[in-house]
């Protein structure tokens, strides 16, 4: 290690940079599973998208942008990825470009796969690092260029991240690639990569800053609105870092933010923002239809069918409504191809079929009467007569008799064949292999069980979804359900005002993302005010368990400004809470209750005074208490003049509000009255203290003259006036 | 031949991801390679054209296929073709003379000199109409390919006089492969001088002071305003922008740079100032058999603008971009479906592409094209290194260059 790092220096000489061919590490194994169940028999990078394998792209933009050295590294399904580089146009093709495979299969993550690259020690300049499902169209010149120079500059700058601008809406990128948000902090100046988030989950909607951002950067830019393209370009060093620490796996996640959050190396990693071009990673379902599309719409010219950049020699032409067509097509007069579809070679189309916006492979059997929407099928599917498939991906040598219907998001694994007439629903996976059980082998028979119900011959099983139904819909092929969409519309708008109040997000996010709510589809529901209470109940219990108060004003701030509530609504949702956690108190007598609760009331009274600003809200507080007596927690009822008159004592209320409030409350017929009656004693204490200062007449609240006078104190008097004259009474 | 075969693969390769730009440098390229395929072809001592034929048109099929928008290329491979036709009818027209010497003087058998006279005249008169290059309708009847009917007297002759041809055959030999790279060095050579030839013509058509529009950047037209601007032309030039390339930003500066009058306006102000301007010069990406042309996206508003307002449109083109196919042939692809990213950015667009959102088809669409066919009424004048012609001319020039049957290089998958 010591000593690979002193020959580091020498590479650092610019004409050592310079003479070094670019080499390229394209990772054919994504070290996901979101394609299952399709990856369990073929890698991912070798699945056709827009009828060419996915490396085929990857391979050729790293040629086009002149690498001259790539290291395809496979783990999973190497043998297949490596015969079907051995026979490719890449093998023995002329001109400096050249692929290598490394193979390893005890890599579980791109961590491992670079530290397996690094034990080659193939890699000696700097490098690209892609993974093998990248489609991209960019000039890497600029980005290479200004690489090499900030390397010279500084050699802590070990990779320049490409990114990419997109708009700022979760909903874009959701519906587009599937993906989450990504958050980064970006020196404006120097582009120098700050901070780093994605995954942003939805139920911890904060992100956090270190303050020492500031103290290093005159300025940085938060971005939301940036797309990561997974196109890196790296130095040497990167691999060692990866053997270094070996706990780094994902690149993103534990590499980036680890070298971000690392200051005593002191690496740096630069951003690269592509303008006009395109970049894109199949991640999932959804972003491999929505990068089809775009291969469709040109966006990747010249990766585009009908130029035959990849080794197929087949002449796709493309007509004027934007379909794309194999030579050797047979398709049926009364057939209708729509606009944005690409058929492949030696396929037969029936009568009075209509195909939109879909791929279909090469050799395919469609009868008569089919209806093909949105929809990717591959080699040698033989669909039959009046099949109807919409937004599905059905995979080589399926066969589907007559009359099947496949709903929206389905997923048909190699060779599986549907019976006639059966309705394959939606999200469904079917696959011939079974499912790899994570949980006991109970469920797994279960499924198997399922199959034969829904899939008549022998073949397939059905898999479960993982993730639940919720990442089906985010994953899919199929179009995102229109109430899904109102709901991301509703959350991202909630979002915004949260940001543009407050820059606090409460760590409760279960408040938007609520399954009881997302259920009701309702945006009015969980804006009700018993919801709220819950919720500060909620905030105040974890104060309860010892989270500082500041946070917990914090918290509650935030639930207010979400919920659109005011500070007496806080003030009376958090007493309901205070007096709720002195019941919880076990206590046998009235008396040990009202200790108990005096203890509450004092050990939170800073809290509720946080609340308490005006005349009004105390009254809320009062009212509240009241509300509690009367309903919620009888065992207080009998209380109620002690702790008001507690309450008044500790400064919680002033007497102002409670006169208010029994003033208030002499108009109400007289089952609200019990409590007032209760506290009649106290009240008349406070008003003689009162008046015994300034008239020195009983002034009784029944009069009208008491009532005005109350009016008029209320208005002119404020606290501070007031209070000095109560010391001096007590 | 491993190493041609590499040589092509590679220039396949090039083709096909489009990293050769431009017409000329592909006419040339292909050229350059087809000799190459030449000399390296190994000559049988019968039917020597035809191999030479069939090994050019193994080639071109590929180098076609690579690349169809290209049209440069398969101009070449055709012109190859043809000279090698051409070759080989006059090496066979000479041996016929010294063949028909010989029959005369022998009065053996009378049977079969009474034959040959009037085959060698058949040929003879062929090779005369193919140099005269004027393809008769008598020929087009014939419908026997010169390919079929050169080797044919020489075998016959061959049968009646084997011992005394062998050597005149070898010599001939290698005379046919010499003569057909001697010509395709010519052919590449005309490639390389296309522009100064066509520049030669610029005084004749640019008069003093006279405003000159172009849209976008075309290299002929580049060097026809220069040529005519060191002849101490003074005149004005408008230069339509060409978007979305912007290639017509380039031009200006390049023109400013030599001193002309020059002038940018939008592709949308074309029709306004059209009324000002004397004479349009556009450059072209190929010339069809029947006079239109396919030209730059843009350049058919100008036409039609030219002609409302009858003003000359003048088309410069160098005679490697004269395609002998027709614009309705399904060989011809016309048109180039180009990123939509020229036109707008990916990015500030991206909510716009949401395929999930509506129902799976996008409710945006951005075409954009890189040609336009201008149809020939609306030409009034090509310029080519030959010099100047009317569109009505185009397949007399054609029927100079090319042979019928070269038309479709690919070939029919035989029944």
């Amino acid at each position: 290690m010591a000593q690979k790092k002193s020959q580091r220096p020498s590479s650092d000489d610019p004409e050592e940079l310079a003479r070094t061919p670019l080499q390229a590490v394209l990772l054919a194994d994504s070290f996901a599973q979101k394609f299952r169940p399709i990856t369990l028999e073929r890698p991912k990078v070798l699945l056709p998208l827009v009828n060419s394998p996915m490396i085929e792209y990857a391979l050729s933009w790293l040629e086009s942008v002149g690498v001259e050295e790539a290291f395809v590294f496979c783990c999973a399904h190497s043998q297949q990825v490596k015969s079907y580089l051995n026979n490719s146009q890449w093998k023995n093709q002329p001109g400096p470009f050249s692929v290598t495979t490394i193979e390893s299969h005890d890599a579980i993550s791109a961590g491992d796969a670079l530290r397996v690259i690094y034990n080659h020690g193939v890699i000696r300049g700097d490098f690209i690092l892609i993974s093998g499902d990248t489609v991209s169209n960019m000039s890497l010149a600029q980005a290479l260029h200004e690489h090499k120079e900030r390397r010279k500059k500084d050699p802590l700058a070990v990779m320049t991240m490409v990114i990419k601008h997109s708009k700022s809406s979760t909903l874009t990128h959701q519906t587009r690639l599937g993906n989450d948000e990504i958050y980064m902090a970006i020196d404006p100046e120097t582009k120098e990569l700050l901070y780093y988030e994605d995954k942003v989950d939805n139920s911890q909607r904060l992100i956090s800053l270190d303050k020492m951002l500031h103290v290093d950067h005159p300025a940085f830019n938060l971005h939301n609105d940036k797309q990561d393209c997974y196109i890196d370009i790296c130095s040497p060093e990167v691999l060692s870092l990866f053997t270094d620490n070996f706990d780094y796996q994902h690149l993103r996640r534990h590499f980036v933010k680890g070298l971000l959050v690392d200051d005593i190396m002191g690496y740096k990693i630069y951003t690269h923002e592509v303008q006009s071009s395109y970049a894109a990673r199949v991640d999932n379902f959804r972003s491999y239809d929505t990068i089809s599309k775009d291969i469709l719409q040109r966006w990747t010219y010249p990766f585009v069918p009908d130029v035959q950049y990849f080794g197929n020699c087949l002449q796709i032409r493309l007509d004027r409504r934007g379909n794309y067509r194999a030579p050797e097509v047979v398709q049926s007069r009364t057939s209708l191809i729509d606009s944005l579809t690409l058929i492949g070679d030696a396929t037969t189309i029936g009568d009075h079929t209509v195909i939109s916006n879909s791929v279909i492979g090469q050799g395919c059997t469609i009868g008569d009467n089919v209806i093909i929407k949105g929809s990717y099928i591959w080699d040698n599917v033989t669909i039959e007569d009046g099949c109807k498939l919409s937004h599905a991906l059905v995979c080589d040598g399926v066969h589907l008799r007559a009359g099947v219907v496949l709903e929206p998001g389905v997923i048909l694994s190699f060779k599986v064949e549907v019976g006639q007439q059966i309705v394959v629903p939606a999200y469904s996976k079917v696959s011939l292999l079974p499912q790899p059980s994570k949980q006991d082998s109970d469920e797994e028979l279960e499924y198997a069980d399922a199959s034969t119900g829904v899939v008549e011959s022998p073949s397939g099983y059905i898999w479960s979804c993982e993730g639940g139904i919720e990442d089906e819909w985010r994953y899919s092929i199929a179009p995102i359900p229109v109430e899904k969409i109102s709901e991301f519309f509703e959350n991202a708008y909630a979002d915004v005002d949260v940001l543009d109040q407050d820059l606090s997000i409460p760590a409760s996010g279960e408040l938007l993302h609520d399954s009881e709510s997302t259920g009701l589809g309702e945006g009015e529901d969980y804006k009700d005010s018993a919801d709220f209470e819950k919720e500060v109940e909620a905030t105040f219990q974890r104060a309860l368990a010892g989270v500082d108060q500041d946070i917990v004003i914090l918290e509650i701030n935030s639930l207010r400004l979400s919920y659109n509530m005011s500070h007496a609504d806080c003030a009376g949702a958090l007493f309901y809470s205070i007096m709720k956690a002195a019941l919880l108190v076990p206590c046998s007598s009235k008396n040990e209750l009202y200790t108990s609760s005096m203890k509450e009331i004092v050990k939170w009274k800073n809290l509720l005074k946080h609340y308490l600003k005006t005349v009004d809200e105390e009254i809320e507080v009062i009212l509240k208490f009241e509300e509690i007596c009367l309903e919620t927690a009888r065992e207080f009822s009998p209380l109620f003049g002690n702790i008001l008159s507690c309450l008044y004592d500790k400064e919680v209320l002033s007497e102002d509000a409670i006169l208010s409030w029994a003033q208030e409350k002499e108009g109400a017929d007289e089952s609200d009255k019990i409590l007032l009656k209760q506290s009649e004693q106290f009240i008349k204490v406070c008003i003689t203290k009162f008046g015994q200062l300034f008239f020195p007449i009983n002034a009784s609240l029944k009069t009208k003259f008491g009532q005005l006078f109350l009016f008029r104190w209320g208005f002119f008097f404020q606290m501070k006036y007031v209070r000095p004259f109560f010391y001096l009474l007590e | 031949m491993p190493d041609v075969q590499a040589l092509v693969n590679d220039f396949v390769l090039k083709l096909k991801r489009r990293k050769i730009e431009g017409s000329q440098a592909s006419a040339r390229q292909t050229a350059e390679l087809l000799r190459t395929v030449v000399s390296q072809q190994r000559m049988p001592y019968t039917n020597q054209a035809a191999t030479l034929i069939d090994a050019v048109r193994t080639v071109g099929e590929h180098l076609i296929a690579a690349n169809p928008v290209e049209l440069a290329v398969g101009n070449i491979v055709r012109r190859v073709l043809h000279i090698i036709r051409e070759e080989d009818l006059t090496s066979t027209a000479t041996a016929m003379e010294g063949l028909s010497l010989i029959a005369n003087s022998d009065d053996d058998d009378n049977f079969e000199s009474h034959d040959h006279p009037a085959l060698s005249a058949a040929a003879l008169a062929a090779a005369a109409r193919s140099t005269l290059r004027a393809p008769s309708l008598q020929t087009l009847l014939e419908g026997t390919p010169e390919s079929a009917l050169a080797p044919n007297p020489s075998s016959s002759g061959g049968d009646s006089e084997g011992k005394s041809k062998s050597a005149d055959r070898s010599s001939r030999t290698k005379k046919l492969k010499h003569d057909v790279i001697e010509a395709i060095n010519e052919l590449i050579q005309d490639i390389d001088t296309c522009h100064e030839q066509i520049s030669e013509q610029a005084v004749g058509l640019i008069h003093q002071n006279e405003v000159i529009l172009t849209l976008g950047r075309s290299r002929t037209v580049k060097e026809f305003l220069f040529a005519a601007n060191e002849k101490k032309r003074s005149f004005r030039v408008f230069v339509a922008e060409g978007a979305p390339r912007y290639q017509g930003h380039v031009l200006a500066k390049e023109l400013v740079a030599k001193g002309l009058q020059t002038t940018v306006i939008t592709d949308s102000a074309v029709f306004a100032m059209i009324c000002r301007v004397n004479m349009v010069i556009v450059g072209a990406h190929a010339i069809m058999a029947n006079g239109g042309v396919i030209a730059p996206v843009g350049i058919n508003m100008v036409a039609l603008a030219a002609q409302r307002h009858a003003v000359p449109f003048v088309v410069v083109a160098g005679s490697h971009k004269l395609c002998p196919l027709y614009p309705h042939n399904p060989e011809v692809l016309l048109n180039d479906l180009k990123s939509p990213s020229d036109l707008l950015d990916f990015g500030e667009f991206s909510d716009c592409m949401d395929f999930s959102t509506s129902g799976g088809s996008p409710l945006l669409h951005v075409v954009n094209p890189a040609f336009d066919y201008i149809p020939p009424k609306l030409v009034s004048l090509f310029i080519t290194d030959t010099g100047g012609h009317s569109p009505s001319y185009m397949y007399r020039l054609i029927a100079d260059y090319y042979s019928a049957d070269d038309f479709v290089v690919k070939r029919r998958p035989t029944s």
